[in-house]
């Protein structure tokens, strides 16, 4: 009976472009992989079909399902500024240290007498305490005051980054600040309104609603 | 598996007392690295998120002044948001029940967000205009015609923003989510109405929302 002699290899293979294809994989992920900040509060944007994407340079207010009211603007210089001036109108004295680490903070919801507590909690502390979000009634807008100061020092943060570059000789792209406004889909609108009319009292009118982009799941 | 491949061990200790070199293979064990660069891979491929955050540009109107006579809007059609995802509609200007001019009241109809709902109905009532952007479209694409970016743009906009065209006008009342917000105007804007805006209801029409929200 003629034997079929199967050829001898040897069982190990060349894995090296399958190692060269794994890390270039790996590679590309870390690069392109942002690093999520952990919010103090989780909200689900409604979806649309808007495929315009969102600025860098903005303030957001994050409108939760109960209708608190969250702050945060994406320049961690003007985040800085804009907590001094705050601690200057509520007389308030913040540290070096603290105005560090407000400056690499998300955004926050607590009313301006926690924030000093609030800044010195580490993340998992942050996480478990519950914000009352940020006032914005007419007795007490400190919104407003966010608001304000914040569009003040994030136009005086653009002269600045304007100046050193015409000194240094290169271009300058303006891009100005926009006001985003991420709700949650359940909030209900009127909480949405009220946080609206904080800004068109501040003669701001245009904004950004931020969604997700729907799937297309319609039938 | 995981040991570290080094070649023939105890070499080079020989008779004549000779110091050899330790004969070592090249090739070295590439497995443990492999694993790490998998799992580095999988933990990267899940955690990444690819959609950057979406975003719709809108303007909200500025507070009327006072003394301010609200303008009239031709062609308007108002819609009502409020609870439950319900949605009522009229078209024209309001009129109340008792109002001077003799006109008769104005109703609410109810409608939907579904196909045949809301879609449906701008489809219909914005009928010229979706065609002259379709026309334009056409026309864009058309590579005889040569229309410029940003002149196509400028154009669907001019027409959208014509005087015929469609003005919606969405009113929330208390019990209204945000969500419904976006989704009507979401459909706005597929529906190619360029003139829209989110103001704040009438009493009028508060009254009117209430009798149909209770029928």
């Amino acid at each position: 009976m003629p034997k079929i002699k199967m050829p001898k290899s040897s069982p190990s293979l060349d894995m090296t472009p399958m190692v060269d294809l794994a890390f270039l994989l790996v590679t590309f992920f870390m690069l392109t992989a942002t690093v999520r900040v952990s919010e103090p509060v989780v909200v689900d944007a409604p979806s649309s079909t808007s495929e315009k994407i969102l600025p860098d340079n903005i303030m957001m207010i994050t409108v939760d399902k109960t209708g608190r009211a969250f702050y945060n603007i994406s320049n961690s210089e003007v985040r800085i500024h804009t907590l001094m001036r705050m601690g200057e109108q509520y007389k308030i004295q913040f540290t070096d240290e603290e105005k560090k680490r407000f400056g690499a903070m998300t955004s926050f919801g607590v009313p301006m007498e926690k924030l000093k507590e609030y800044i010195n909690m580490d993340d998992t502390q942050r996480q478990k305490v519950k914000s009352p979000g940020i006032p914005l009634d007419s007795t007490n807008n400190q919104l407003g005051d966010w608001i304000q100061f914040g569009r003040i020092e994030a136009a005086k943060q653009a002269k600045i980054e304007k100046d050193k570059a015409v000194s240094a000789g290169k271009s300058f792209e303006y891009e100005p600040l926009r006001f985003a406004i991420k709700a949650d889909g359940k909030a209900n609108y009127v909480a949405v309104q009220e946080i609206i009319k904080v800004f068109t009292k501040k003669d701001i009118y245009r904004f950004n609603l931020i969604t997700n982009l729907e799937q297309s799941t319609e039938e | 598996m995981a040991e570290v491949n080094t070649g023939d061990s105890g070499g080079g200790q020989g008779k004549h007392g000779k110091k050899r070199a330790k004969k070592l293979s090249t090739r070295i064990d590439m497995t443990p690295m492999v694993d790490l660069a998998f799992l580095l891979l999988t933990f990267f491929v899940m955690t990444s998120t690819f959609n950057k955050a979406k975003t719709m540009e809108i303007n909200f109107p500025a507070e009327p002044k006072n003394d301010e006579e609200r303008q009239k809007i031709n062609n308007a059609l108002t819609f009502i948001l409020s609870k439950d995802n319900s949605v009522y509609y009229y078209y024209g200007e309001f009129y109340a029940a008792d109002n001077k001019d003799g006109k008769p009241a104005t109703q609410l109809e109810k409608t939907n967000f579904s196909k045949d709902g809301i879609r449906k109905l701008l489809l219909e009532r914005n009928k010229n205009t979706i065609e002259e952007v379709n026309e334009l479209t056409r026309q864009f694409k058309d590579k005889g015609s040569k229309m410029a970016d940003s002149t196509y743009k400028r154009m669907v906009v001019s027409v959208k923003g014509g005087k015929e065209a469609l003005t919606v006008l969405i009113k929330a009342d208390d019990q209204a989510i945000y969500k419904n917000v976006i989704d009507l105007i979401d459909e706005l804007n597929i529906c190619q109405v360029g003139k829209y805006a989110v103001v704040d209801m009438m009493p009028n029409e508060f009254e009117l929302v209430t009798a149909a929200n209770t029928k």
